[in-house]
């Protein structure tokens, strides 16, 4: 499913700024959320999103993304710190700040008392856009988004793909300055995934600043220009999806499923030729290479002298789950 | 990095921000046009769920009693006098059902089901004014209702209705009836799970409906004297009394002062336990 050429006017209007500089979309300093029992979803955040750029939250469910995504749009108060969205203080102005913040929460919080085109007139309204223009965003936003045909509609006749896309179209009714999606493609179905980062890329080409959140791998390295790896509400690791992949020190990452004690053959599996590191975990240990020929053989080879027995065997690039892995030594399903 | 201004907005912020106090108004008002379609697109259903309770209570008390010879009040012109005093009743309790059905049922899907709260809640306004937005909406279905149901209670009874009214009282009582029906409203859908609808309704909404100083004069409870003092937690009685006060003739009712302190007394004191229990239910 393809999506048609969403246009420039969906994008924020370009900001005056002095030459030479720099002002992030977002700015957090220290920002902290401690919830009842001392739970720390997030842990002294300083992160900066500059204009244009797609940055991902990526990391389990728990590691702090949503509670981040809350904070950043007026819904949860920080504990500490401070963030600054737009060039507005969040907590101390939260109804100035929201007048440039577009949200796809991660449920279908679409209004069901409202048919699809009426969801995203009455947003425009409720962002001071007067009725012709809400009207005419409305109508374009529809057809742009393939969805002019279902106007009508209620919103609870719409699959999963299509009220999401709705829920988009929502967010950027009002032309924010920044768009937060949480966890946007969780409960898709892979077509439905696949056109909604099509949504999001040419989003990106016509400017829009995307902050979202993810726990598929995947969708951070595919979409996203720069991740921050989440766990237990901090950040452990923040750059492109290509530099990240490349701190591993890997080229070629080695799955070996065995049985028995996998951490001392993760721990002889790390001492062959080229391996850089190794990790047991989940049933299979994992070899980090770099520069082998015929990684697989030599593995195998590896762990029968060990006194192992391959039950299977597969060999891949390094991902960013490898990067969480070895940060985290767990994986991001857990 | 400055970013502390009068205004809150610091260098690189958009050009065309609006200020706060704009950028509230207009989403305040089209909160209310939102609230105002949806009405419209179920207006049959405000219908019949407004109509309803009042027709039958009306009916049955006032047209059937009667007619079958067992009518409230002992004598034709007793029975005329309960037609009269329950005329206000009714009048309120379709205020107070209206802030049930126009602002807590809704907002008790909203915020512990659908949760379609969080994108209401991210329009560019104060939490407190969204909350304040659901008791303007309430109120103004609950004069709607107020309006709807008068002509029920005026014509449907088989005995005359007698109404004098006291239009100093009627404009003024009216309009802080409303909102404190919907400021109810508002109280309840946010200190309520999905789950406890039903218990709303046995626990809540029927006592204070039946104790509610709808059948009687507040008064007239003087033989049991505990009820009389008990059910001025009540604010559904101050509502009927007001009524009362407005539109009959030589029916006892409190007095004019407590009446009118009550009501503004609790308007506030519902407005502000129903905001804060919004800021509680969607601010974490």
């Amino acid at each position: 499913m393809g999506i048609k050429d969403l246009g420039l006017g969906t994008a924020a209007p370009p900001v005056q700024e002095a030459p030479g500089q720099s002002h992030p979309v977002i700015r957090t300093s220290s920002l902290t959320k401690v919830y009842p029992g001392n739970i720390r979803a997030g842990d002294a955040l300083d992160l900066s999103i500059e204009p244009g750029e797609i940055f991902g939250l990526l990391g389990p469910n728990g590691a702090g993304k949503t509670t981040t995504v809350g904070m950043l749009t007026t819904r949860i108060i920080p504990t500490a710190g401070t963030a600054i969205v737009g060039g507005v203080d969040v907590v101390a102005h939260p109804a100035l700040a929201k007048q440039f913040i577009g949200v796809v929460p991660q449920t279908n919080t679409l209004d069901r008392s409202l048919s699809v085109w009426q969801n995203l007139y009455y947003h425009g309204r409720y962002f001071g856009m007067g009725a012709r223009d809400s009207r005419r965003t409305a109508d374009r936003l529809l057809e742009q988004f393939r969805l002019a045909d279902r106007a009508s509609a209620e919103v609870f006749q719409l699959s999963g793909g299509m009220a999401q896309r709705l829920m988009v179209a929502r967010a950027i009714v009002h032309s924010p300055r920044i768009l937060f999606l949480d966890e946007p493609t969780s409960g898709l179905d892979p077509q439905s995934r696949l056109a909604l980062w099509d949504i999001l890329r040419e989003l990106h080409r016509g400017g829009q600043t995307i902050m979202l959140t993810t726990h598929y791998m995947e969708e951070a390295d595919r979409l996203c220009d720069r991740v921050a790896i989440m766990d237990h509400g901090k950040v452990l690791a923040l750059d492109s999806p290509r530099m990240l992949k490349r701190s591993i020190d890997a080229d070629t990452v080695v799955r070996v499923s065995s049985e028995g004690d996998l951490h001392a053959l993760a721990e002889r599996l790390a001492q062959m030729p080229g391996a850089t590191h190794a990790d047991a975990g989940d049933g299979v240990v994992r070899v980090y290479l770099r520069g082998v020929t015929g990684a697989l053989p030599r593995v195998v080879d590896a762990t029968e002298a060990a006194g192992f027995r391959v039950n299977d065997l597969s060999v891949a690039e390094p991902t960013l789950e490898s990067v969480f892995i070895t940060l985290t030594g767990r994986d991001l399903r857990e | 990095m400055s970013v502390t201004t009068v205004d809150g907005v610091a260098p690189g912020s958009p050009i065309d921000l609006r200020s706060e106090r704009t950028a509230s108004l207009s989403a305040f008002g089209a909160l209310l046009l939102r609230d105002l379609q949806v009405l419209k697109k179920t207006f049959w259903q405000f219908a019949v769920r407004t109509i309803m309770q009042p027709l039958m209570l009306v009916f049955v008390f006032t047209y059937v009693f009667p007619k079958i010879g067992q009518g409230v009040g002992g004598s034709a012109a007793g029975e005329a006098a309960f037609s009269t005093l329950l005329m206000a009743g009714v009048i309120a309790t379709s205020m107070v059902f209206q802030g049930v059905q126009a602002v807590a049922l809704p907002l008790v899907q909203e915020i512990g089901f659908t949760r379609e709260i969080e994108d209401r809640v991210m329009a560019p306004l104060a939490i407190w004014a969204i909350a304040l937005e659901k008791i303007v909406s309430g109120a103004l279905q609950g004069l709607l209702a107020g309006l709807v149901v008068f002509p029920l209670a005026a014509f449907i009874p088989a005995t005359p209705v007698h109404l004098s009214f006291h239009w100093g009282y009627l404009i003024t009582v009216t309009p802080i009836a409303a909102v404190l029906g919907a400021a109810m409203g508002l109280t309840m859908g946010t200190l309520i799970e999905p789950r406890q609808v039903a218990l709303l309704f046995s626990i809540v909404i029927l006592p204070m409906t039946f104790l509610g100083a709808i059948y009687y004069p507040w008064v007239h409870l003087g033989p049991i004297p505990w009820l009389k003092w008990f059910v001025l937690i009540n604010p559904l009685v101050y509502m009927s009394e007001g009524f009362r006060l407005s539109l009959t003739r030589g029916i006892p009712h409190m007095p004019v002062a407590a009446i009118y302190a009550a009501l503004i007394g609790f308007t506030v004191l519902l407005t502000l336990v129903g905001i804060q229990g919004f800021r509680k239910r969607v601010l974490s």
